[in-house]
């Protein structure tokens, strides 16, 4: 096995392990850390797929954005010490009924499937092109996104301001 | 040329639109987007008009239109037709339009409603220009319609006033009469043809299509139009009464163009009046002239005398129309548009200082009454000396335009009198030089009247003072262009405009029905034209100046004694000053007719129609309440039953609504299972 | 790795992960972050299809506003979950049953 071939299956390894803490840690906060930890193996097993941007992309969002915001959520809903807040899960067996359930569902269909011959492109940078698919074919829905995001930036800021006026 | 008849026509739109929404909202409230939105349609209009005179080519023409029905079988275009009579009266239009959107600036200033005025004005130019611009008759008759409501909105401007309300509703009514045989017109043109595009008329009646009395009657019924808009006998009681309006309104749409829009659409028909259309056509206009003419002597109120004069005129134009003279009539409309908006701004401008001359001094009377007045000239100079050239040119005066066009139709009514074999057509040139001596006393009673004297009340005098340069402006320029060098133009002849671009550029339309004949409707010699026109000139110009010199003896020198004269006339006098009774009349016959006929539907509705209703009300209750005792009975029971069943699951049901969303997710999730594995093994 | 299966594979493990912690959790947090494994999970597969099937590159194309609207879901469902913590004192959802009465 090639060193890039054993870094591949390591890194598969290590976000599907992070992804399992994520599930079943006891402590939402080691859910949070274990989440960061399965943002950036997936941001591995892109670099492998040859999306260098969106590598980038998911770090500097998912890890410096969105996990922040999650980290934040769980510092000012939650007192970690308090002992009655941890653990408050719902029944086990019930839950992985449910993930059996999504499991049977993605195995049928995996069964089912005839699958494309595949291709297997050269790594080349995407960047380039992504920016110009942006920009020409995908503008509107690009326009769009950005004033979803505007959107839900004006209605994150009054949801949580909202408080502050009654007080 | 064709973008540019839109910007044209389509920018006071866009002032309307703007002015009506945002109007109130606007610094000035708004004033500038109208004017400025028909400032540059007069510029445009200019552009237009000069390639026409650099083109100067009387065949010129241009036309462009796009699918506007399209059913099968039924198809309606809608376009633009333009050749050198549209772009002069576009000319026409924006001029006028142009000059009272400014002069209105001075007088509605302070108005409470400021911006709508506007706002009406640009929706006036917009269809007005519409109805010039239109290539099929169906287009012309939508936008007669809506410069109809827009007439009807300013007449009714002040409409808490009882009178300006009544006033815009009988305007408006007595149109629709008119609109009326239009419209029948209308359909007759397409069943007959089977298109509104005038030029496919043109080819239709040519080939014959329409012929005989049903072309008569179709000339007859779109002629109703004109009688309707144009203010013509019998239809002529609703312009006097349209004075009721703001001054501006009276000189741009009750003078200068929307009663003209009759002449236009008559002139735009003429190819298709056949000899008896025409000569009813004639015989209406004429009466009308004089008519009008004989109730404006008498008359106090200065607007009114105005608009009697405005029938007047309107008449000799139409009368025109009928006789053939079809640029002559035309010229009399670009002429006339332009001295009777002044005389109208020019009547504004004295009413204004009345106004407010009766505002300081606490007096509560008509500031329209020219017994009222008097000396106005020193203290009013550029409103006196406007009106006085106003007055020469509508006088029929050499060296002023209402000579020149005047004279055209008086002389084409002797020659089309002089080439009939029936004598009784020289009736026509009797109305119009009887008129035309008329004309001239009239006018220059109210000039005599207004400007020249003593002041008959000193007090209001004192407060007198000319109208600001917004309002005298305007009336300079009217009065330069009622100078006949406008018209002559290459030539310098003031007394014949016959070397001049109008008459050179301007073509008589040929006739269908001659087409369709064989041999022309109309046939008038050179010669007997000629001799026409020569004699015609010399009587006007001596009418003219009789009628102006009895105006000087009766109410300047004084030689005649007035109230004697009328006294012995008294008989005549009391008709012509209460308007021949056509009011009362109208009243009496259609107004107290339809009240009685109203009363009797009223009471057939009542008894009869009433009866039905009600016996068939009886007949339902008792149906009804044989099926209300079926409902209660049966019917409620198996609703019950139904309701009470589903009560009973819903009870059992809701337990497993817990509410968590968490289990609706299983839920959803095994529901897909259950499909997926069904499905797919 | 020069395959699609292994993607696939890692897409089909964290997506149940991810429907496993949606239904598990009842913090409202623990929630998001399920929602967050699912996105992830779904984005692989984007990514995968582009680079083993897709002659272009829409797949990416597609996994950017899936990242978008990711961003935009936690900001504002985060504003909410910090609503009702404020009026309720708590973030789990099986408290949260207002509705059901």
């Amino acid at each position: 096995m090639e060193m890039q071939e054993v870094l591949f299956y390591a890194i598969m390894a290590f976000t599907i392990f992070s992804a399992v803490i994520v599930a079943f840690a006891n402590k939402l906060i080691h859910s949070a850390f274990a989440l960061l930890f399965t943002f950036v193996g997936f941001a591995g097993l892109y670099i492998y797929l040859s999306a260098d941007f969106l590598a980038v992309t998911q770090i500097i969002i998912y890890v410096g954005g969105i996990l922040v915001l999650i980290l934040f959520g769980v510092l000012m809903t939650q007192d970690i010490y308090d002992v009655k807040a941890i653990a408050a899960h719902n029944p086990l067996l019930l839950s992985l009924g449910g993930g059996a359930f999504t499991a049977i569902i993605i195995a049928v269909l995996i069964s089912k499937k005839p699958w494309f011959t595949l291709l297997n492109k050269e790594f080349a940078p995407t960047t380039a092109t992504i920016g110009k698919l942006i920009l020409y074919e995908y503008l509107l829905p690009f326009e769009i996104a950005s004033i979803l995001l505007l959107g839900a930036l004006i209605g994150a800021v009054y949801l949580a301001r909202a408080e502050d006026k009654d007080k | 040329m064709i973008t540019l008849a839109l910007y044209i026509w389509l920018l006071p739109l866009l002032a309307f639109t703007i002015q009506i929404f945002l109007g109130k909202r606007l610094p000035r409230k708004g004033d500038w987007v109208s004017v400025s939105a028909i400032g540059i349609s007069f510029a445009l209009s200019l552009i237009l008009f000069i390639r026409m005179l650099s083109n100067y080519s009387p065949d010129f023409q241009v036309t462009a239109s796009v699918p506007w029905i399209n059913i099968g079988q039924f198809k309606i275009d809608m376009g633009i037709y333009i050749d050198n009579f549209a772009i002069v009266m576009l000319m026409v239009v924006t001029t006028v339009s142009f000059l009272v959107h400014v002069y209105s600036i001075g007088y509605m200033a302070g108005d409470p409603l400021y911006n709508r005025f506007f706002a009406y004005l640009s929706l006036f130019s917009f269809s007005m220009l519409g109805l010039v611009l239109f290539d099929n008759l169906f287009g012309i008759f939508v936008m007669w319609e809506l410069v109809g409501i827009c007439s009807y909105l300013l007449i009714g401007y002040y409409f808490e006033k009882d009178s300006a309300a009544n006033a815009g509703k009988k305007a408006f009514i007595t149109n629709r009469i008119g609109d009326f045989g239009f419209l029948l017109g209308l359909l007759v043109v397409f069943t007959a043809i089977g298109s509104f595009n005038l030029s496919d008329v043109y080819q239709g009646v040519a080939q014959g299509k329409l012929s005989g009395g049903l072309l008569t009657a179709a000339g007859i019924l779109l002629f109703c139009g004109a009688i309707g808009k144009s203010a013509q006998f019998p239809l002529h009681v609703w312009l006097p009464d349209a004075m009721e309006g703001p001054t501006p309104v009276s000189a741009l749409i009750h003078a200068a163009t929307m009663v003209a829009a009759g002449v236009y659409l008559v002139a735009r028909i003429s190819f298709m009046l056949s000899f008896d259309a025409m000569l009813v056509v004639a015989y209406i206009g004429g009466f009308t002239a004089l008519f009008a003419a004989t109730i404006a002597i008498t008359q106090n109120d200065i607007k009114r005398v105005l608009a009697y004069s405005t029938i007047s005129q309107l008449g000799y134009m139409i009368m025109a129309m009928g006789v053939g003279a079809y640029s002559a009539g035309f010229f009399h409309l670009v002429t006339h548009a332009m001295f009777k908006a002044g005389l109208f701004l020019g009547s504004g401008s004295v009413i204004h200082a009345m106004h407010h001359a009766m505002e300081k001094t606490n007096v509560h009377e008509d500031p329209n009454d020219i017994r009222l007045m008097g000396g106005f000239k020193n203290k009013m100079p550029a409103t006196y000396i406007t009106f006085l050239v106003f007055t020469l040119a509508i006088s029929g005066i050499p060296f002023f335009s209402g000579f020149l066009s005047k004279d055209a139709i008086l002389g084409g009514t002797l020659a089309f009198a002089m080439s009939q074999s029936n004598p009784v057509h020289y009736l026509l040139p009797f109305f119009g030089f009887t008129a035309a001596i008329i004309t001239a006393f009239y006018m220059f009673r109210v000039v005599i009247k207004t400007f020249y004297g003593e002041p008959k009340r000193p007090d209001l005098y004192e407060h007198i003072h000319e109208s600001p340069k917004v309002m005298t402006v305007p009336l300079m320029v009217l009065a330069s262009l009622s100078i006949f060098i406008f018209y002559t133009l290459p030539s310098f002849n003031p007394i014949s405009a016959e070397q001049g671009w109008y008459e050179q550029l301007i073509e008589k339309p040929a006739s269908a029905v001659s087409a369709q004949l064989g041999y022309p409707v109309l046939e008038i010699s050179e010669q007997i034209e000629h001799s026409a026109h020569v004699n015609g000139m010399m009587i006007s110009i001596l009418f003219a100046l009789t009628g102006i010199a009895l105006a000087f003896l009766f109410y300047f020198w004084k030689k005649v004694d007035v109230e004697a004269l009328t006294e012995k006339i008294k008989p005549l006098y009391t008709l012509s000053y209460h308007k021949y009774f056509f009011d009362e009349l109208y009243n009496a016959t259609v107004v107290k007719g339809l009240l009685a006929w109203n009363n009797l539907l009223a009471w057939f509705d009542s008894n009869v129609i009433d009866g039905i209703v009600n016996g068939s009300a009886f007949i339902m209750r008792h149906f009804s309440s044989f099926t209300g005792k079926f409902d209660l009975g049966f019917i409620d029971g198996l609703v019950n039953a139904v309701g009470d069943l589903t009560q009973d699951v819903g009870q059992s049901v809701r337990k497993i609504q817990t509410g968590q969303v968490q289990y609706y997710i299983l839920g959803a999730l095994a529901g897909l299972v259950l499909i997926i594995v069904t499905v797919l093994i | 790795m020069n395959s699609i299966i292994p993607y696939l594979i890692v897409g089909a493990i964290v997506f149940v992960l991810g429907i496993f912690t949606i239904v598990y959790k009842k913090n409202a947090v623990g929630i998001l972050m399920g929602v967050e494994l699912v996105l992830n999970s779904v984005n692989i597969n984007f990514i995968a299809f582009a680079k083993f099937v897709d002659t272009g590159i829409h797949g990416q194309i597609i996994s950017i506003f899936v990242i978008i609207l990711a961003a935009a879901e936690a900001a504002i469902a985060l504003a909410i979950i910090l609503n009702i913590y404020r009026m309720k004192a708590t973030v789990d959802v099986t408290q949260l049953n207002k509705m059901k009465h």
